[in-house]
């Protein structure tokens, strides 16, 4: 595993500092669980996860916790955001947390999540429907879905459609209510997505999961499986959910499963 | 799923009963001794248990925080003391400072950063409190360490032996106090800046501050302020970094430029001319020309300084040459009468609990260690935070700690490569890890540049990752 010691460029210009919301849900009793931080992924605020996730994870013990990057939510704006901005959100808010943070990133903050642990030593780490973003997966979300990804060429937000993030199975009146709140992440940190190095390897070796739907029409199969072999495992899928696992109907199976694998004793 | 990082690993069981000095050894197996709950200890702690070694750590003093802690007793804070390096430097580069804090935190801000790292990696149930380390002594086998700890309240001491010990005791705490002629005829008051805490110790009063480091300047700046009258001594002319330059903290400025890769000369004679265009040429002043050229000693970083020559705050003085009876008289003849004069003069490295020769240290009690952190004869002793960076303090620490773990871990898991890698070193010889050639004075005895340093960490990590 290597380490990189020198980061001068990081020192000498360190992102601008700016307000994140952070939701919180607490734990009816005294837990020794591990915070568990939710981020996430690109045009989603907390509020993805204060839907049912934030409070379902209290209520099985965890102190939970839901962010925005900067731009999202109830979080400042800043001009020209990059993905080390992001990164530095998370890392800013994992130290500010009573414990040793569980990482939870989806979409593409699982990206920013898998860079963030190599600055931060997480208890452990999940990424949900992960996009790792790459010039590959850039041409062929193009072909695939032109009228969602050609925006972003022209440094306009990605706007998944509805039928991409949510199954059939959530109600219409839920899915439209979702897809009017998303917003969009900075234009330079979306064309980051497709060409940025590799994340580094992760401090104090964590052990990381990947979660996601076989049936997902943003990240399919392959890019879950490429992204659980880095990390030597392979993904826990739950098949008929949309992009969102955490806002779709069946929403309770995979954050169950999360916090099964949390409880496991090695943890 | 790696099952390797457990949060707790396993307990130590018990070995056949030892003895030393007819007490009692109790084993602690692969245990880890750490000497020092300041911030180098804490780091320590922090990165031995990550990678996977119990710790006990014994510290002194009621609670963690060290010299950062303004309420042990020979903490040398005092109220007013700033960071004078900027946070990116400073922090811990896996715990960063809030970004709502300033570029410079106050003390107190660097103590709460200091329990919010303990609470937050749960460092303090591996921390015994009120236990001093009396003495370590190596067993005979060569690698582990019998520690003898005094309890606190008049118990009996007790002997643990270790797997390694780690030596994070610091360095600033042990007031060097300089030999002056006549300063028992001198009536008027002297104190070390170690005991120096509150600027009411000086309201009214006639100082002198004696000592051209950072801490001289900052007092200098505070008796200008708070003083009837303020005399600054120095013994030669420095160069004074101002806490800001091109719009940003002043150690961020420079780490650009050496990112850029902007050569020495280029960045002296930049730093030349922004000097000239802020205060300019401050031998105007009656401050001596400095005597060596930018990066050849310790920065100074004062901002204030100037200014308060610049009011006649404060009066600029050479050397003490002796104390009379109603003053003091200075090495080009001058005189004056302070009432108070504050040593300025540092503090020297003590390790009471440790034979000099296992950190070879030598007449004038200078350490020599192996990069500035390993024992050169015993492989399992380790001095984490015994630099003096022109730069932050406790990511230094960080990665110092993050070494020693590995070379632990690599002599647990390869003994045989540990021990042929030992033995390569042994004939190496040290070089300074600075990047222009720095005074030998005991000032600048742990003096480092951070870009050389951790370049050199950096190298040794790869070599052990290779070897692991």
């Amino acid at each position: 595993m290597s380490i990189k010691i020198l980061r001068q460029r990081e020192w000498a210009l360190p992102p601008a500092p700016v307000r994140r919301e952070v939701l919180t849900a607490a734990p009816a009793d005294g837990t020794d669980a591990p915070p568990v931080l939710f981020v996430p992924g690109f045009g989603h605020g907390a509020w993805a996860f204060a839907e049912h996730w934030l409070e379902h994870a209290a209520e099985r013990g965890f102190p939970a916790y839901a962010m925005s990057l900067r731009g999202h939510g109830g979080s400042g704006s800043a001009a020209r955001t990059t993905l080390r901005a992001y990164v530095h959100d998370v890392t800013q808010v994992a130290a500010s947390l009573p414990g040793q943070a569980v990482l939870v990133g989806h979409g593409a903050s699982a990206l920013v999540v898998a860079m963030a642990l190599a600055r931060y030593p997480a208890r452990a780490a999940v990424l949900v429907s992960p996009v790792f973003g790459g010039a590959g997966a850039a041409v062929s979300a193009l072909v695939r879905a032109p009228v969602v990804t050609l925006p972003a060429v022209f440094g306009r937000p990605l706007r998944p459609r509805r039928g991409q993030l949510f199954s059939r199975e959530l109600p219409a009146a839920d899915g439209r209510r979702y897809a009017d709140r998303l917003g969009g992440a900075s234009a330079r940190a979306q064309w980051q997505l497709v060409a940025h190095s590799a994340p580094e390897d992760p401090v104090g070796d964590p052990p990381v999961l990947v979660v996601g739907s076989p049936d997902d029409r943003i990240v399919g199969r392959a890019a879950l499986t490429a992204v659980a072999r880095r990390y030597g495992g392979a993904p826990l899928l739950f098949p008929g959910m949309g992009h969102d696992v955490m806002l779709d109907a069946g929403w309770q199976e995979p954050i169950d499963a999360i916090l099964d694998w949390l409880d496991k004793p090695a943890r | 799923v790696n099952d390797e990082h457990a949060i707790r690993p396993g307990a130590v069981g018990p070995a056949a009963p030892v003895q030393r000095d007819g007490r009692q050894v109790y084993d602690r197996g692969d245990t880890v001794c750490v000497i020092g709950a300041g911030g180098s200890g804490l780091t320590a702690i922090k990165n031995l248990r990550e990678a996977g070694f119990s710790v006990d750590c014994y510290e002194r003093e009621t609670s963690v925080g060290g010299a950062w802690n303004w309420r042990h007793d020979r903490s040398p804070v005092y109220a007013s003391t700033h960071l004078i390096s900027s946070k990116p430097f400073t922090q811990f580069p896996d715990f960063p400072m809030p970004d709502d804090w300033p570029d410079y935190p106050h003390h107190s801000q660097l103590l709460s950063y200091f329990e919010r790292y303990a609470d937050h990696f749960g460092l303090r149930e591996h921390i015994w409190f009120g236990s001093e380390v009396a003495r370590i002594d190596p067993v005979p086998d060569g690698r582990r360490w019998d520690v003898t700890i005094r309890g606190s309240r008049g118990e009996q001491p007790r002997v643990l032996r270790y797997a390694a010990v780690v030596i994070a005791n610091g360095h600033n705490w042990s007031p060097r106090w300089p030999e002056i002629e006549g300063q028992d005829e001198f009536r008027g008051q002297v104190l070390h800046a170690g005991a120096y805490s509150d600027a009411a110790q000086l309201r009214g009063r006639k100082v002198l501050v004696v000592g051209g480091g950072n801490t001289g300047c900052d007092l200098a700046v505070e008796a200008a302020q708070q003083a009837a009258r303020c005399w600054h001594s120095t013994r030669r002319g420095y160069w004074y970094a101002p806490k800001y330059v091109l719009g940003r903290p002043a150690d961020q400025a420079n780490d650009l430029l050496r990112w850029l890769r902007i050569p020495l000369t280029l960045r002296r004679w930049l730093f030349a001319r922004v000097l000239g265009a802020t205060v300019g040429d401050h031998t105007r002043w009656g401050l001596p020309k400095p005597d060596h050229k930018l990066y050849e000693t310790h920065p100074v970083v004062n901002s204030q300084l100037m200014y308060h020559l610049g009011h006649g705050t404060i009066t600029p003085v050479p050397d003490v040459a002796r104390f009379t009876r109603d003053g003091v008289e200075f090495t080009d003849g001058s005189t004056a009468e302070p009432d108070l004069v504050v040593l300025a003069t540092g503090y020297r490295p003590v390790f009471e609990f440790a034979a000099g020769e296992l950190l070879g240290i030598d007449a004038d009690g200078r350490p020599d260690l192996r990069l500035q952190l390993f024992s050169r004869t015993h492989p399992t002793l380790a001095v984490v935070g015994l630099v003096q960076p022109g730069s932050g303090m406790f990511s230094i620490a960080h990665w110092q700690a993050v070494t020693v773990a590995r070379w632990l871990r690599l002599m647990q898991s390869a003994p045989e490569r540990a021990a042929t890698i030992h033995a390569q070193r042994q004939g190496r010889p040290e070089r300074r890890f600075t990047q222009a050639k720095v005074s030998d004075s005991s000032r600048h005895w742990f003096e480092i540049d951070h870009v050389v340093y951790l370049r050199a960490l950096q190298r040794s990590l790869d070599e052990l990752e290779v070897a692991s």
